[in-house]
């Protein structure tokens, strides 16, 4: 094994700051992964699921008309089009399927944008799991159709109040619910953050994307990559998904984009505002203050409105292999608007994220080939957004 | 002998389990919690005192409520040790209860050595597990202060032996998996855990999560070396409520009868 697998930490990132409550489950969980990973059965299942459940391969799309308006040439990896409508799905049945092979009976998970939560409920469906899905008072109210989605699915959903009522407080309630419930529970964390082996095992369970679009890409292009890699940024999982097919092809540009909130309040720019501290397991850049308390963020997208960022993006920032960057809740709607007129493609207002930065990108650089991860399908958002007055539709 | 060997040793001496109430700084205001922490001092054998967090991931509603209103009040670390300080020189030793992020905010070993200018004998970081421990211990060792070492129910035997060794000061047996709060009763089993952990222990083993009233305290007391009470006291600051009648009574209740295991 090597060093990230036994001490989870990447460079001087990651590690598990848990309550010694946790650290039995913890430990189990590595050392079931650990051989989950070499067992072919379980990887058969696993490519089994993801292709019949799930959908993969998703397509590698060229984005002809959005590429002639805006300079370039733009691909977009279509998780979108994934069962479930984003990413998230990847690692939710990755590790539902290790849940049940370590004899977990009952799963909790949090959610942001509700999309990890409704990949987890159908993963916990199709496997026969009890699923409680913690979401914050305020993404409840912005993202009300994966409310109802979980639920159909028979998940519970628990509705989190307390202070920021977003992401971070749905995560501290469900990290709260597994020290409660240690014996028959699995925290199905969402995003390669959280305590080893999380963020390694997430990232793992979603390289299908970057693996996927690499060769994709190879095959319409003689072996070429593709110039640059970008992706949104919350807690990282997509990111890390494509860059994972990336991160040793160094001609190969990865850029991160992270929420840069209405301009006025708040930003979610962890590792561009931030500074490197302990929340929710892991040590990595944080946005917090001088006292070390956790501070208040915003963004339009729920999935990226969170003050952390998985350890492994902090390693590859620092070590400058990835770069990060800013982009406001405007100018993610509107790049919304445009993929939609153009392509007929409604991105989610997080994938948005990084169509947006592609455009500053090419304007720059004219002429790049720029393959986007469109890490989901924006019908979540509709409704909030149409009931702000954020989005017209004509 | 450090402050806190001397505390246990006190009770020891006097047949007595060992008392630490725990209150949050700065709850539910500065000038409530000297008060506060001055009337527990008169009881206890060792404080501790919780700096509030944002974001407490080993608390339950009542704790986590508590931090939140002490946040507003404007608490800081800072605060904190100089309220610490003004504790008359014969108080007993004091433990800090805090989340790493705000060790880490400071820098360890800044933060070592303003907690002992401030005579803080250990600290309570829960988000630290033995494997993540060693930079902070040795950060706080240079200073003289002890990071207490914690068991849970969860934890299998094998472990409790690895965190057993090298404990100082004195170890925190969490009695049951599950976030701070008071408990009706404690879960089946806790005897036998604390019988287990307290064959690996060799400095003093108190438990703490979930006491709340003296009937546990008597029932338990041949067991453990001390009790935690925390979100009990909290209850009563809640309600406005003085704390030295359930302070005395579980001071009272500590007392050992006949048995010495
Ligand atoms: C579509 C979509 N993209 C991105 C994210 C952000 O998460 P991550 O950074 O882990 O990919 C979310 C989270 O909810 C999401 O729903």
């Amino acid at each position: 094994m090597n060093a990230v697998e036994t001490t989870g930490r990447f460079g001087a990132f990651g590690g598990r700051y848990v309550p010694e409550t946790l650290m039995a489950n913890l430990l189990e969980l590595q050392a079931a992964y650990a051989d989950a990973r070499q067992d072919t059965a379980f990887q058969a299942e696993l490519r089994q699921t993801l292709a019949e459940f799930v959908g993969r391969p998703t397509p590698l799309y060229f984005a002809a008309r959005l590429s002639e308006a805006w300079g370039g040439r733009v691909y977009l990896k279509r998780e979108d089009l994934a069962h479930t409508g984003a990413h998230k799905i990847n690692n939710s049945v990755g590790q539902a399927l290790l849940a049940r092979r370590i004899g977990k009976r009952r799963v909790v998970a949090e959610t942001g944008a509700g999309q990890h939560g409704v990949a987890t409920a159908a993963a916990c469906a199709r496997m026969g799991l009890e699923c409680v899905v913690y979401m914050g008072g305020l993404d409840c109210e912005r993202q009300r159709p994966n409310v109802e989605r979980m639920k159909l699915l028979g998940a519970t959903v628990v509705p989190c109040e307390a202070g920021t009522r977003n992401l971070k407080v749905a995560i501290n309630e469900a990290i709260r619910d597994w020290i409660a419930n240690p014996a028959g529970t699995h925290y199905l964390i969402g995003s390669v953050v959280g305590p080893h082996p999380y963020p390694l095992m997430v990232r793992e369970f979603q390289r299908v994307i970057g693996d996927e679009a690499r060769e994709q890409f190879a095959a319409r292009h003689q072996g070429l990559q593709p110039d640059a890699v970008v992706a949104c940024v919350g807690g990282g999982s997509n990111a890390m998904g494509m860059f994972a097919g990336f991160v040793d092809q160094p001609r190969v540009e990865l850029h991160g984009v992270e929420a840069g909130g209405n301009g006025q309040g708040p930003t979610s720019a962890t590792l561009n505002h931030g500074r490197p501290g302990v929340l929710h397991g892991a040590y990595s850049y944080l946005l917090q203050d001088a006292e070390g308390q956790i501070a208040p963020t915003g963004s339009v997208a729920a999935g990226l409105d969170y003050p952390g960022v998985g350890p492994e993006h902090s390693y590859l920032n620092d070590s400058n292999r990835a770069r990060y960057h800013v982009v406001q809740d405007g100018e993610a709607l509107s790049a919304m608007a445009e993929l939609s007129r153009t392509e007929g493609i409604l991105p989610a207002l997080e994938s948005s994220h990084a169509l947006a930065f592609t455009k500053k990108l090419l304007r720059e650089r004219p002429g790049l080939t720029v393959l986007v991860n469109l890490s989901g399908r924006g019908d979540k958002d509709l409704p909030g957004l149409l009931a702000k007055g954020l989005l017209k539709t004509e | 002998m450090t402050a806190l060997d001397r505390a246990f040793a006190k009770a020891r001496a006097e047949n007595r389990r060992a008392l630490l109430p725990f209150l949050m700084s700065g709850y539910p205001c500065r000038e409530r919690f000297r008060a506060d922490l001055a009337e527990a001092a008169r009881f206890a054998d060792v404080l501790e005192v919780g700096v509030p967090f944002s974001d407490p991931l080993a608390d339950g509603p009542v704790i986590q409520a508590a931090a939140a209103a002490a946040l507003r009040e404007g608490t800081t670390l800072a605060r904190t040790l100089e309220d610490i300080a003004t504790l008359p020189a014969g108080a007993p030793p004091l433990v800090l209860m805090l989340s790493f992020n705000q060790v880490l905010a400071r820098g360890l070993g800044a933060f070592a050595a303003a907690a002992a200018a401030a005579r803080v004998a250990a600290l309570i970081v829960p988000d630290v597990p033995l494997e993540e421990s060693a930079p902070l211990e040795d950060a706080l060792a240079t200073r003289g202060l002890a990071l207490v070492r914690m068991l849970a129910p969860t934890t299998p035997e094998a472990r409790m032996g690895r965190i057993c060794a090298g404990a100082r000061g004195f170890l925190y047996a969490i009695s049951v998996a599950g976030v701070t709060g008071t408990r009706d009763s404690l879960p089946p089993g806790v005897e036998d855990y604390i019988r287990l952990a307290r064959r690996h222990a060799s400095v003093p083993l108190c438990l703490g999560f979930g006491i709340s009233r003296p009937e546990q305290v008597r029932t338990l007391a041949p067991l453990a070396d001390g009790f935690v009470v925390g979100s009990a006291l909290i209850r009563l600051q809640q309600e406005g409520k003085p704390l030295s009648p359930l302070l005395g009574a579980l001071r009272d209740a500590t007392a050992i009868q006949g048995d010495r295991s």
